[in-house]
């Protein structure tokens, strides 16, 4: 329950699947423990539903909820909310080896604006971010809907915000021999799906985006669509293939990799704070 | 974001006719049920009498059947059988069907393929009575019947468990069930049947000596596993063998014929129950599992909240609130709300209110701000997710989406007041709307639409609606403007509410001002009379669009008087004249009883200018007086005075010259459109005057005139033409036939 600054790395190099929560009612930042016993109870009565009663050997299922202070924009953020899922091994049940099942984690970075506007009955964890099972995820999604009151929303990422990672995330710098940025297109309206990968040098992609950047620390649409709009011309130079006709559904660069349906993975820590932030934005748009 | 009206008091509006008013017992038997019901017994009472007469000949015959013979060949026996059939699917069978089909069924007297379609069509209307079942199991115990279909009962038994009245004779017979685990086919299904049926006390030792013999037999069967684990939850004093965990399914599903059938009775048994339970909720989950996790359409059931934390009970104990709250789920009556309104435990999740017209009361005259925003999130991110035509690959929930709406626009008409989740949700999706799609239903959240000084409305919502309009059907463009209409009135009689509360408190909150009231609702008129003129020209004046036109302005007219809000504006010039020119009597009747409500408001008007003296912050233009004088010219013109073609003085208006009027070589063309020859009303004159001249065959119009002209006008009166007496008695001074404006 204490914070820990280890924490906040588990969420880096794993693949999360993005919601948009609206604000819960009556949650309590004081409560964890309590919650982690009353959500272990639920998901230990879920598991058993459709069971015979009473054969309840191996259905332990420890929950552990950590509040995560240093995930957060400011100190109008609520301190982010890691809820961790692990099940001790059937086999030896004394030994100290808990295998994390599942984890989930509710953030808001710098979301003040939102959850100011907010009465103060509600917290406002407008960011969901899952990573394990899904059987998992609806156990405590169905309990935390029920407990406060809650409505978890699928977050997709449209290709315009996807165009803003890609630009946004080659700007910032990374050590030499980063892995390389790379854009992955889906062609619409064809019998068989056709993806197209466009892998550029990390370096080169930074030195383009500079000359596109007027203003560092600031950024426009018309930078981003122009940035976009130089790497489709340079492709189309190349394979006569306009770009601009299929769909983004994909980034990845060294910093984070986002999908369009939804799913983000996170390889920098030192810029977490920041995809959380952006993230944070797409989700409050989605609940307003 | 959150734009939530702050009135929740009385919502009864002064003068309002609605249809969809707040009736708890209308609400509780469910519009939808009720309203095709009275159509069924009103249209079909017939039908039906013979269909029931048909089940009731049906099931005689079943009673005394001897000697049937091949289904083939027997034609009577087909026609019953088809007739229990129907009736089954239709609405379920009644208590007293069971015991005589499911003798029949299990007695063997008929082929096999006799006896599977009767127990397959064994669907309760309600209940199925427990005394049916006691003698169908004895007749399974004399194996009467092939085996097949004692595995088809039963299925149908462990599918319609949960139907079955009581259970107490079913569980003196475990002992004969259990007797049926000899046979390999049945197994399966007794061992599910005895899962279902096993108390405490049915567990014995000689019992579980057989199920083990069973599985040495068989081996280890997840059936037989299922019973036995429960028997040791039982009596784990009697079960020493340790047990495999984790199995992710004991039994085969045996529901599969009836499946939709349970689905549908549940459905109805909700319906029928005064406060619906979460029966049905659980079902659908199982219906659609297809779908990920959270993106099927549930709507919460009502249940306390499930956390007790010391911390939660404090915010929540006010000074009211003794020692104990009450929980919602024991909410069945008005009284108890009554009683425990001071302490009343709400439910865990504010979804859950819609389909609990007791909270609705509750709702109704609280003012907790978080109550509302509960259901404005759950609300918002509901329909966003569910909208069949903004979400990919949700069209085949439309039927789903569609409950959902209408359930949504039951609240609001009984709340008397819209929500803004709805309001967000139409401006988001009109754009993308086909105008088919859940039409009724998404035009009437659109009348619920709240009034708000700042509108975004012209963007949001008359935009798109402008472009369905014009491309769509007559009718779409008539219920658009009863919507409209619609939603009007409801803006109207929110605007008076405000007006009678505004004595005792601050009157309009902090973002509504009259100013910006007047202008949103003069916006909302000026876009219909805007899509009322193209869509005239677009339908050539269809008399029944002109209708649902005039009808929008008949409020209009009198918005002054009857709502109090100084606002009033003449329909344009392209609604006026169609409707002044109208071939249909009924058209220029409304049109001549509008024509005199706006003088009545505006005599009103100016009369309360004159009194009061002193600067009023809202007074109507003279355009608007200049603006009806010229209409009323026109229409003096036309029906009285027979000089319009010369005194029209609208830029729009009559006016002709004598020299185009000669070369459409009408003669009299002065009189053509007076109440004699106009051509709304020239089907009254024709009769008028076979009553009055019955031997004239001329039909010489001009005979009426002096006191025929009179008498022609009391014979139209009688006719039912109650605006053209009004208008005529209060705008034409009839001692001078000569026009007099006011």
């Amino acid at each position: 329950q204490e914070a820990d600054p280890q924490k906040a790395v588990s969420l880096l190099r794993k693949q999360w699947s993005l919601y948009s929560v609206t604000p819960l009612y009556r949650f309590s930042g004081a409560h964890l423990k309590e919650y982690a016993r009353l959500l272990g109870a639920f998901i230990a009565a879920e598991k058993q539903k459709g069971l015979a009663v009473g054969e309840g050997v191996d259905l332990g299922v420890q929950v552990t909820f950590s509040s995560l202070p240093e995930l957060r924009g400011g100190h109008r953020d609520q301190p982010a909310v890691l809820v961790q899922l692990s099940s001790r091994s059937s086999v030896s049940p004394k030994s100290s080896d808990e295998k994390l099942v599942w984890s989930g984690c509710f953030c808001c970075v710098a979301g003040e604006d939102f959850s100011e506007n907010v009465p103060e009955d509600f917290t406002c964890l407008p960011l969901f971010l899952a990573n394990g099972a899904e059987s998992y995820l609806a156990m405590v999604g169905s309990w935390f809907q029920k407990t406060f009151d809650c409505h978890f929303c699928r977050l997709s990422i449209s290709p315009l915000n996807l165009s803003w990672m890609a630009a946004m995330w080659t700007g910032c710098s990374v050590e030499k021999n980063a892995c390389a940025t790379e854009l992955l297109f889906s062609v619409p309206c064809l019998p068989q799906p056709l993806d197209i990968s466009y892998a550029i040098h990390p370096e080169d992609a930074k030195a383009l985006w500079d000359t596109v950047q007027k203003t560092p620390g600031e950024i426009t649409q018309e930078e981003v669509s122009l940035y976009m709009d130089c790497l489709y011309s340079h492709f189309h130079r190349h394979f006569k293939i306009h770009l601009s006709a299929t769909k983004l559904v994909k980034v990845s660069t060294a910093i984070a990799s986002a999908h369009c349906n939804g799913t983000i993975k996170f390889l920098q820590s030192k810029y977490l704070p920041g995809v959380l932030k952006l993230l944070t934005e797409l989700a409050i748009s989605q609940i307003q | 974001m959150h734009r939530k009206q702050s009135s929740k008091n009385s919502k009864q509006p002064p003068q309002a006719h609605h249809s969809n008013q707040t009736d708890l017992s209308a609400w509780r038997k469910g519009g939808k049920t009720e309203k095709s019901l009275q159509k069924h017994q009103s249209h079909n009472s017939q039908v039906n009498e013979s269909k029931r007469d048909s089940f009731e000949q049906a099931l005689s015959y079943f009673e005394k059947v001897q000697d049937p013979g091949s289904l083939r060949k027997n034609e009577v026996l087909q026609k019953h059988l088809a007739t229990v059939e129907s009736t089954a699917l239709e609405k379920g069978l009644p208590p007293e069907a069971f015991d005589v089909l499911l003798n029949v069924a299990l007695s063997g007297k008929f082929a096999d393929a006799v006896n599977t379609r009767l127990l397959k069509s064994l669907i309760p209307a309600s209940v199925i009575p427990e005394s049916s079942l006691v003698s169908s199991v004895s007749w399974l115990c004399v194996s009467k019947c092939s085996g097949s279909i004692q595995l088809l009962f039963l299925r149908w038994l462990i599918a319609m468990f949960d139907f079955i009245d009581h259970k107490d004779q079913l569980h003196a017979l475990y002992g004969f069930f259990f007797s049926f685990l000899q046979d390999e086919k049945m197994c399966p299904y007794v061992c599910h049947l005895l899962y279902l049926l096993t108390r405490k006390e049915s567990v014995k030792p000689f019992r579980i000596r057989k199920l083990l013999d069973l599985q040495a037999k068989m081996g280890m069967q997840p059936h037989l596993q299922a019973l036995l684990s429960l028997y040791k939850h039982f009596c784990p004093e009697l079960i020493s063998i340790t047990l495999p965990g984790k199995m992710k399914t004991y039994f085969k599903n045996s529901e599969g014929p009836w499946k939709a059938a349970i689905i549908t009775i549940r459905r109805r048994n909700q319906e029928k129950s005064p406060v619906s339970q979460p029966l049905l909720l659980g079902t659908t989950q199982h219906q659609s599992r297809k779908r990920k996790w959270n993106t099927q359409l549930i709507l919460p059931a009502s249940s306390a909240s499930t956390t007790h934390l010391a911390e939660v009970k404090d915010k929540n104990s006010d000074l009211y609130s003794i020692s104990e709250s009450f929980p919602v789920e024991q909410l069945q009556t008005f009284s108890q709300l009554l009683q425990n309104i001071h302490h009343l435990e709400l439910p865990s999740q504010m979804g859950s209110v819609l389909t609990h017209p007791l909270l609705l009361h509750y709702m109704n005259c609280i003012k907790d701000e978080s109550i509302y925003l509960r259901l404005h999130y759950w609300m918002g991110q509901t329909l966003q997710e569910e909208c069949t035509w903004c979400v990919v690959d949700s069209s085949q929930y439309e039927e789903e989406f569609k409950d959902f709406l209408e359930i949504v626009h039951k609240t609001e008409c009984f709340l008397q007041e819209g929500f803004s989740s709805c309001e967000e949700f139409l401006y988001r999706s009109l754009p993308f709307w086909d105008g088919f799609c859940c039409r009724s239903q998404i035009l009437r959240l659109m009348t619920w639409i709240p009034l708000s000084s700042f509108s975004e409305m012209k963007s949001h919502l008359y935009g798109p609606l402008a472009q369905l309009f014009f491309t769509s059907s007559l009718y779409f463009k008539c219920s658009v403007l009863e919507s409209l209409k619609e939603l009007l009135q409801n803006w109207l009689n929110w605007h008076v509410i405000q007006l009678d509360s505004e004595s005792d408190s601050q009157g309009y909150s902090l973002n509504t001002t009259l100013s910006g009231l007047v202008n949103t609702v003069a916006e909302l008129i000026h876009f219909v009379g805007w899509i009322s003129t193209l869509a005239l020209r677009l339908e050539s004046s269809a008399t029944f669009l002109l209708y649902f036109i005039l009808d929008f302005y008949e409020m209009v007219c009198d918005i002054y008087l009857r709502y109090n809000l100084p606002l009033l504006i003449m329909p344009p010039a392209g609604v006026f004249y169609p409707a002044l020119l109208s071939m249909d009597s009924v058209n220029l009747n409304q049109l001549c009883y509008i024509m005199y409500r706006y003088r009545t408001n505006l005599v009103a008007a100016k009369e309360n200018e004159q009194i009061k003296k002193k600067i009023l912050q809202f007074k109507f233009s003279s355009q608007t007086y200049q603006e009806y004088n010229q209409y009323l010219i026109a229409m003096v013109g036309c029906l009285w005075t027979s000089n319009a073609f010369q005194k029209d003085v609208h830029p729009q208006g009559l006016r002709l010259d004598e020299e185009v009027l000669k070369k459409t070589r009408v003669q009299d063309f002065k009189t053509s459109f007076n109440v004699v020859y106009h051509p709304a009303l020239m089907g009254y004159a024709l009769l008028f005057l076979q009553q009055a001249w019955p031997d004239d065959n001329t039909f010489n119009f001009s005979l009426i005139k002096g006191r025929k002209w009179n008498w022609y006008l009391e014979y139209l009166y009688a006719q039912g033409l109650k605006g053209l007496k009004l208008f005529i008695e209060s705008s034409i001074n009839r001692v001078s036939p000569a026009s007099q404006i006011k």
